[in-house]
């Protein structure tokens, strides 16, 4: 691949001015490609971690599928691969809930997280403000590092004797904190916390990062209200996880003492195997208030990243300016602040004062506000366009789809009169598969299969990528659609096997569709990996410096950037990231000055 | 066998399908990039257009086939259920007025406005009217669902009336045990050091307090008075359980230290739900709702709703745990006796299981007090 690469070895100098040093330095395969400290290297690093443990994610629910699907099936292959923990060809309850935890804590910390943001924020912030690199490309090689650390032990921890963490990738207290209780809380769940803990490094390094370059780094010109929207986004994105990872980190130190130190930060009156524990005095309900703090703001840093990626997408291949552009801003920030002030709509039932739960409804039916504007802002945005289908684009209007149905679901949730009924329900599983899984998904694929060109210099394959969003977009509804039902039949969520139970039994072959359909659907997942792959080595080559006919300043610089990203100057800016369709033109890059007669918007 | 068998059937199938994306690729260059281009464009807008009126007809017939397997609305077997009954009906309206319009919105015009080389495109940047007011308008809806919501909210969690019975409800790992005060309708005093479940103390009663020697112990089954509000103290001994009951619509965690409440007015016995299910297995169960280790799926408890004289004739055939603990011991060790006649002279308990105790008692009335605010 390096023979296609065109190396720039201008070293990063920031700052707004730009000329690069040129003194040129041999780059080694190990400066180049793995102890890199170009940002647009480090996205891929980030990109192609996630891929993998989307994979792994991603076959963990097929695995558990099975065991839903198939109640009373034994699936031998299992037992092959898996022994003692799928003796007979059956999933073990234990093993069932380390797969479900393990399944949820990758998909959403290092896929949906550290995959998305880490690649996008690395990729798009320094091409799209106009800085040669982010404010400290060490810092953020250690974030890529530390989060490869957390990926160690993580992996590690599903080969210990007593597998991995097993409570749910909330992992509550006391479940979490005493190994009498679970094998999963033994040193499975010291390992989900170590990986936890480096986890948070790594955020904060790369958060801080994103927040600097953003408000520091912006090339001439490119004031704040001339970003395009996905600086925007990940700029909120950062900071919401920059306040909200440490307090997540507390919790778990707290729960780390707890687990070895004899403390009762969340224990007391505990009688479990057979003894009663010394620890009184603690609160239970006290974890579940600081994972929330971050827990709420984390699915928001999930999906803030591909509201941004999709903004742009969709107006780009609209050839019409995003709509509202202030409003989107705006609705951003709206949930930048209202995500720190929602956290305790997930804990409507642990017995929480009534009056403080109203407040809670008050403040989470309000972050429905800004969600709304943004979807009918999208769909004003694609009105009276001019729409070219790319697969990006319609992975981008598969979000909005998506987004929608998952949005109106969290209607119901925020509720806390609904919410007493449909709370761990089905229909909770439903309402953030959709809105946050499948939707940041969707988000994300738009934006790997846009700025894959960026990326490569090549593109994806074209077919494939439509095989991949027709599929996966029936299949995402086949699944998760139904879901609902299973809520509004009382269905609990975490039962792996309804036989004993007179009311949830009447699911059997809705259960089995689905398990169908997710095989199915990992299966295309699987095709795109592969065409990601092939495409990189062996995809059509970009040969033109923007394919897409974009005004934002990636498309300025080289079909292959190197280090340093423009071989002269940096480009100055003139105008907002919109201008799409104005005075006749079919776009106006953001570099080009205003005319003399031009109209103003 | 197979398994090889699909493996091989998918492999297959997608080095086919690969290949038929790469020919095309090259049919493309051949035929000329962009011709090719503009007629997949129009192939998706089709698509798109195809997959909102699947979708929509989906819509209708995952209804359909799904619809009666569900907990019907307005079917809730306690009074506070039917109140969320009617805001779940609010809410589905509201929201699937919603639903339809955007989806049918976005579909529609991703196909109407698909790529034509007549059409100029429409420069409109913003709107300060149209954002204005779809910022109001979902402002005000959401108002008034809030406002149902929460009206009905503190109905559901505020005080219990006076006449309400007690039971108590304790969540252990993977089971739920259920305590009646007795005729004196005070729960004894408990401390859960004081748990011996090979002893007949279960739940860590404190047989000092006299208040204990009447209460009734029931493991698994729960039984209530149809038409008589009931109030649970829900507790667990472990870990977080959650008193789950589908057909009252309701819901409660059960903490272990943190003792938490919930109340309802049962309005149709066990007997009514055969006859209106049709089912003549149904029984109400307490399913718990939170992640508990591995035997959470199976962490069943049943309720029997029946009438007042079904009840007490029930409750009259049960012994309080005090008596059957004596019973136990009486045989081992006829002594014991001695030590029960001064055990129902309520000594003074350990101070420190007293003050467990009205620790809980306190928690609890502050979040009655606090419902009725
Ligand atoms: C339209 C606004 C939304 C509202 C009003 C809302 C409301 C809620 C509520 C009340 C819950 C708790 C349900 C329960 O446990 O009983 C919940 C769960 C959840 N929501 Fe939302 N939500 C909204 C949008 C979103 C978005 C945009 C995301 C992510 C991108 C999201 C992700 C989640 C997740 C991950 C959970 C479940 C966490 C768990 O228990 O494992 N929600 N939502
Ligand atoms: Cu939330
Ligand atoms: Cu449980």
């Amino acid at each position: 691949m390096s023979d296609t690469l065109h190396i720039q070895h201008g070293v990063a100098s920031h700052g707004h001015s730009g000329e690069p040093h040129v003194h040129h330095h041999k780059e080694t395969f190990i400066s180049k490609y793995i102890f890199s400290m170009d940002h647009k290297m480090i996205a891929k690093q980030f990109l192609v971690t996630g891929i993998i443990w989307a994979i792994i994610g991603g076959l963990f629910s097929v695995l558990f599928r099975l065991q839903l699907g198939f109640p009373d099936q034994s699936f031998p292959i299992l037992e092959t691969f898996f022994g003692r923990w799928a003796e007979g060809g059956k999933i073990k309850p234990e093993f069932y809930y380390a797969l479900t935890t393990m399944h949820g804590t990758v998909l959403i910390f290092f896929v949906l997280t550290a995959g998305l943001s880490g690649t996008f924020a690395n990729l798009l912030i320094p091409l799209q403000v106009g800085a040669r690199d982010m404010a400290s490309p060490f810092m953020n090689m250690l974030s890529y590092w530390m989060f490869f650390a957390a990926s160690i032990v993580m992996l590690s921890s599903l080969f210990t004797q007593t597998g991995p963490a097993a409570g749910g990738w909330t992992v509550y207290p006391p479940l979490s904190a005493l190994g009498l209780a679970s094998q999963g809380s033994k040193s499975g769940m010291d390992l989900w916390i170590i990986a936890m803990t480096l986890f948070v490094a790594s955020q904060l390094l790369g958060g801080l990062n994103y927040i600097s370059t953003i408000l520091n780094m912006r090339t001439k010109g490119m004031s704040m209200t001339r970003l395009p929207l996905t600086i925007w986004a990940l700029l909120f994105t950062a900071i919401l996880g920059v306040l909200s990872f440490p307090v997540l980190l507390s919790g778990l130190v707290l729960l780390m003492f707890d687990r070895h130190l004899g403390t009762s930060f969340y224990l007391s009156d505990i009688f479990v195997a057979g003894q009663a524990l010394p620890n009184e005095g603690g609160s239970a309900i006290l974890y579940q208030h600081l994972f929330w703090f971050l827990g709420h703001p984390e699915v928001y840093i999930i999906i803030m990243p591909t509201m941004g990626l999709a903004s742009e997408i969709l107006a780009i291949n609209s050839r019409k300016p995003i709509f509202g552009y202030m409003a989107m801003i705006a609705s951003l920030m709206a949930i930048c602040v209202l995500a720190f002030l929602v956290w305790a709509h997930h804990m409507f039932v642990t017995g929480m004062n009534p009056f403080l739960g109203s407040v809670f409804v008050l403040l989470t039916l309000l972050i429905a506000i800004p969600s709304a504007i943004k979807v009918f802002n999208w769909i004003t945005t694609i009105w009276r366009g001019n729409i070219r289908f790319t697969p990006g684009m319609l992975f981008a209007i598969g979000f909005v789809s998506i987004f929608i149905s998952g949005g109106l679901t969290g209607i119901f949730l925020g509720n806390s009169t609904i919410d007493i009924h449909l709370h761990d329900t089905m229909f909770v599983i439903a309402h953030f598969h959709i809105v946050m899984g499948v939707s940041a998904f969707f988000g994300m694929f738009a934006g790997i299969y846009h700025w894959f060109p960026k990326m490569f210099g090549r593109y994806m394959n074209n077919t494939l990528g439509y095989i991949h969003f027709w599929v996966t977009i029936v299949c995402a509804y086949l699944i998760f659609w139904p879901m609902h039902y299973q809520g509004f039949a009382g269905m609990p969520r975490r039962y792996l096997d309804k036989s004993s139970w007179v009311s949830f039994g009447q699911f059997h072959s809705l259960d089995a569709m689905i398990t169908v359909v997710t095989i199915i659907v990992f299966a295309v997942q699987l095709m795109f990996v592969f065409n990601y792959f092939y495409s990189m080595y062996k995809g059509r080559r970009v040969r033109t410096q923007n394919p897409w006919d974009a005004t934002t300043l990636e498309w300025t610089t080289p079909i292959h950037p190197g280090h340093g990203n423009w071989d002269g100057e940096i480009p100055e800016v003139h105008r907002w990231a919109y201008d799409y369709g104005k005075d006749g033109r079919d776009f106006i890059p953001q570099t080009e000055p205003v005319g003399e007669n031009e109209s103003s918007h | 066998m197979q398994n090889f068998l699909i493996f091989a059937i998918l492999i297959l199938g997608f080095i086919i399908t690969f290949q038929i994306a790469r020919a095309s690729e090259f049919v493309s260059v051949i035929r000329g990039e962009e011709k090719t281009r503009k007629q997949t464009n129009k192939i998706n807008a089709a698509l798109l257009l195809v997959f909102l009126i699947v979708g929509l007809f989906g819509v209708y017939w995952a209804h359909h086939t799904l619809g009666d397997k569900i907990l019907k609305l307005g079917s809730s077997a306690s009074d506070h259920g039917i109140l969320v009954d009617r805001m779940l009906k609010y809410t589905i309206i509201t929201t699937g007025l919603v639903f339809f319009g955007t989806q049918i919105l976005l579909f529609w015009y991703s196909f109407k406005y698909q790529e034509s080389d007549k059409r100029t495109v429409y420069y409109f940047p913003h709107n300060n009217k149209l954002e204005l007011l779809w910022t109001v308008v979902p402002a005000i809806v959401l108002t008034i669902l809030i406002g149902f919501g929460i009206v009905y909210w503190y109905r559901i969690t505020g005080a219990a009336p006076e006449n309400a019975m007690q039971i108590e409800v304790t969540g252990s790992q993977f089971k739920w045990e259920f305590r009646y005060p007795g005729k004196d309708g005070v729960f004894g005093k408990k401390y859960y050091k004081n748990i011996d479940e090979v002893h007949d103390n279960p739940l860590g009663q404190i047989w000092e307090d006299a208040a204990n020697h009447d209460d009734v112990y029931v493991s698994g089954q729960m039984h209530l008075v149809v038409g008589k509000p009931v109030r649970l103290i829900i507790g667990a001994k472990d870990v977080i359980h959650s008193v789950g009951l589908p057909h009252f619509r309701l819901k409660m965690d059960a903490v272990p230290g943190t003792p938490t409440t919930l109340w309802f007015t049962p309005i149709k016995t066990t007997k009514d739900m055969i006859k209106e299910t049709g089912n003549s297995k149904f029984v109400y169960e307490l399913a718990c709702d939170q992640m508990c280790g591995a035997g959470h799926t199976g962490m069943r408890g049943e309720i029997i709703v029946e009438t007042q004289e079904e009840f007490d004739q029930w409750m009259a055939s049960q012994k309080p745990k005090y008596v059957q603990m004596k019973e136990a011991a009486a045989p081992a060790a006829p002594a014991a006796g001695a030590t029960a006649s001064k055990d129902s002279t309520a000594a003074p308990a350990a101070t420190d299981s007293v003050k467990a105790v009205t620790a809980d008692t306190a928690t609890a009335v502050k979040k009655d007090s606090a419902g009725k605010k």
